[in-house]
């Protein structure tokens, strides 16, 4: 029975994980924009390329917080979480 | 003129011990009290010793120690740099410090406007001190951003800033930034304040981490498929690592050099485009002009 509760521990966690990497397509649909727009603004401009250019790296820095935050999740959830659920388990049944 | 080249020489060599020997420290550190381990290894930063605290036991760890050597580090680049400054015929390394002095006052300029002039040695303190713990990697040795606790400590530090020059028009007008522009916001506004330190913390952390995680996992693939063929030869050839020599590398210019100047260069950005945008310029003048005309 503790074989499979710690089981069922384990697989949700690396579930948990998996589901929340799906936000990562929310970021990468994000900078492909901002990207393809820059690439057009240094085509029509091509004297403002440097501008463009650090204006583009900013923006996608702030785009991929969202996707930042699942990686922590995800993170958290394959490294850290199990050990700690696992002792709750443990306590509970003492 | 002899004797004082003398003196210059060897304060120059003190400096340039002072930049080599922090990371020499830490690398032998490293080596000394690695535990030994085999096959897939993503774990924190590693706990030298505990000070006990009445909250909770204060860990001093591998981070900690890191991100002092480099600050250690960078003094010593920095003294290096600007030692023996002159007016006519300067050197070359007074030449690389004018250059970077003057490429960062020129950013604070663009970014901040010519009230926040005197924030551009915070900035190049942030830029530097966030780059050379990224590029710490390069050596081995676990670098300082990727454990949460020093991110977020640089985060709180901006944080306070923001709020000190939200509070430049007094209490009242720090309150009455929260409801703007409509009053039923306020609780969205609470909410993006502190989601700030929280979500620069985490840009830097994450990137950081996310770029050594893979680096880690790569390894070990290269690392199974190069003794998946190799692994029938008798001997040393069994174990010979085909694929690990010259691809993690490649991985690695990406995730550490190039992540890790991009992620210091993006938290200095931001540094500047919230402290700047927390001050409300045009009341706190139009206040003074106002204290100005009462005074005379």
């Amino acid at each position: 029975m503790l074989e499979l509760a710690i089981g069922i521990i384990l697989g949700g966690c690396a579930l948990g994980a998996g589901c929340a990497m799906i936000a990562g397509i929310g970021p990468g649909i994000g900078e492909g924009n901002a990207v393809a727009k820059a690439c057009e603004a240094i085509g029509r401009q091509p004297e403002s390329k440097g501008a463009v250019t650090s204006t583009m790296l900013m923006g996608c820095a702030v785009a991929e917080t969202t996707g930042l935050y699942a990686l922590v999740i995800a993170i958290l959830l394959i490294f850290v979480a199990p050990n700690i659920l696992v002792n709750v388990l443990m306590n509970a049944i003492g | 003129m002899k004797k004082r080249n003398r003196i210059f020489l060897a304060v120059d060599i003190i400096y340039m011990a002072m930049i080599i020997l922090p990371i020499i420290c830490g690398i032998v550190l490293k080596v000394l009290t690695k535990p030994p381990s085999n096959g897939i290894n993503v774990s924190g930063a590693q706990i030298f010793f505990k000070i006990p605290m009445p909250i909770q036991d204060l860990l001093i760890t591998e981070a900690q120690i890191n991100s002092w050597l480099v600050i250690i580090s960078i003094l010593g680049l920095v003294l290096f740099l600007t030692h023996g400054l002159r007016t006519k015929n300067i050197s070359r390394r007074q030449h690389i410090a004018e250059w970077i002095v003057e490429k960062v006052e020129n950013m604070v300029k663009d970014s901040m406007g010519e009230y926040f002039i005197g924030f551009s040695s915070f900035i190049v303190a942030i830029l530097g001190l966030s780059g050379f713990s990224s590029l710490l990697s390069l050596f081995g040795l676990y670098p300082p951003t990727s454990d949460i606790n020093i991110v977020a400590g640089w985060a709180i530090l901006v944080f306070i800033l923001i709020t000190y020059y939200k509070f430049k028009c007094g209490p009242i007008g720090y309150l009455k930034s929260f409801a703007e522009p409509v009053a039923f916001l306020t609780p969205l506004n609470i909410i993006s304040e502190v989601a700030t330190p929280i979500s620069m913390a985490f840009r830097h952390y994450g990137n950081v981490l996310s770029g050594s995680v893979i680096s880690v996992l790569v390894a070990t693939g290269l690392q199974g498929l190069s003794s998946i063929i190799l692994g029938w030869l008798p001997g040393f050839l069994g174990e010979f690592p085909l694929f690990q020599i010259g691809l993690p590398a490649i991985l690695s210019i990406y995730f550490d050099v190039f992540s890790g100047c991009l992620q210091a260069y993006i938290f200095a950005m931001l540094t500047m485009m919230y402290v700047s945008g927390a001050f409300p310029m045009e009341d706190y003048f139009a206040k003074k002009q106002k204290r100005k005309l009462k005074k005379s």
